[in-house]
């Protein structure tokens, strides 16, 4: 039951900051319940038993890359983006499809839960350590995608430092 | 319990949201923070589906997708920065060219 109420709220809370993210007019509110979205998200991952995942969500999204949204943001001037049509000239067209594309996933895993039952979820004693097993499979069957990760943390940042240039 | 289709349902919602963000909105900064939530929604589906058949895997690639994401962020406003540098504008229907 406290399972459903934390799911619930957590749902409703990101669902609703993500519509806000992309319907307000000023950036800076976007970011900021952008902020809220992501830390939505990590509650239902704390809610899921991924207690690691929460905290990088936490400490990355919410911390690191928002910080680094927020500091763009405040290097560039919104005076002159206020004033302009947000949303642009096909805009209907583009809603439409998105729309098709959601209403298709959504029929695909309604129709796909009433055919083959998706079981309960496993017990929480399965994954019981989950951060000390996140950190075995991190470093021993996934070894090389996280070197591989290292080197393009790498060539982003030499990416960013080289496009934010004064002169390129 | 909750079933593991409300996450998928939750995970496909923010996924559309994102969708009419990026194809909807002009301001390129708006779409990048549309395509973080497109991200997310994917982190989600991970987890839950992790959950599901009890291996970490799901969690490995969600941090696989984190990192990807703070790359993407970086280079990102990187590129916006030098654009908004050059043209005055944040609008994405003037990035029309590679070069100026």
């Amino acid at each position: 039951m406290l399972d459903q109420i934390v799911f619930y709220f957590f749902a409703t809370l990101a669902v609703l900051s993500a519509v806000l993210v992309v319907t307000r007019r000023n950036i800076v509110q976007s970011a900021i319940f952008l902020i809220t979205a992501l830390l939505a998200t990590a509650g239902i991952f704390l809610q899921l038993h991924a207690e690691f995942l929460f905290i990088v969500q936490v400490i990355l999204y919410a911390g690191g890359i928002m910080v680094l949204f927020v500091f763009v943001i405040m290097l560039i001037n919104l005076d002159t983006s206020l004033h302009q049509a947000q949303y642009n000239r096909q805009w209907w067209l583009g809603l439409l499809l998105a729309l098709v594309v959601g209403a298709h996933l959504i029929l695909a895993v309604a129709v796909g839960r009433s055919v083959l039952p998706f079981p309960e979820p496993a017990p929480a004693t399965m994954l019981e350590p989950s951060t000390q097993i996140v950190g075995k499979t991190l470093f021993g069957e996934y070894m090389l995608p996280f070197e591989v990760a290292s080197i393009l943390l790498l060539v982003a940042m030499i990416g960013a430092v080289v496009m934010a240039k004064k002169k390129v | 319990m909750i079933p593991t289709a409300d996450y998928l349902f939750l995970s496909l919602v923010m996924f559309t949201i994102g969708i009419i963000g990026v194809v909807t909105r002009r301001n390129v900064i708006i779409i990048l923070m549309s395509i973080e939530l497109m991200l997310n929604a994917v982190n989600i589906n991970l987890v839950a589906f992790s959950r599901l058949v009890g291996s970490a895997e799901g969690h490995v690639f969600a941090i696989f997708i984190i990192t990807d994401a703070a790359a993407e962020a970086a280079v990102g406003l990187g590129i916006i920065i030098s654009f908004f540098r050059n043209r005055e504008t944040l609008l994405g229907d003037e990035m029309d060219l590679l070069k100026w």
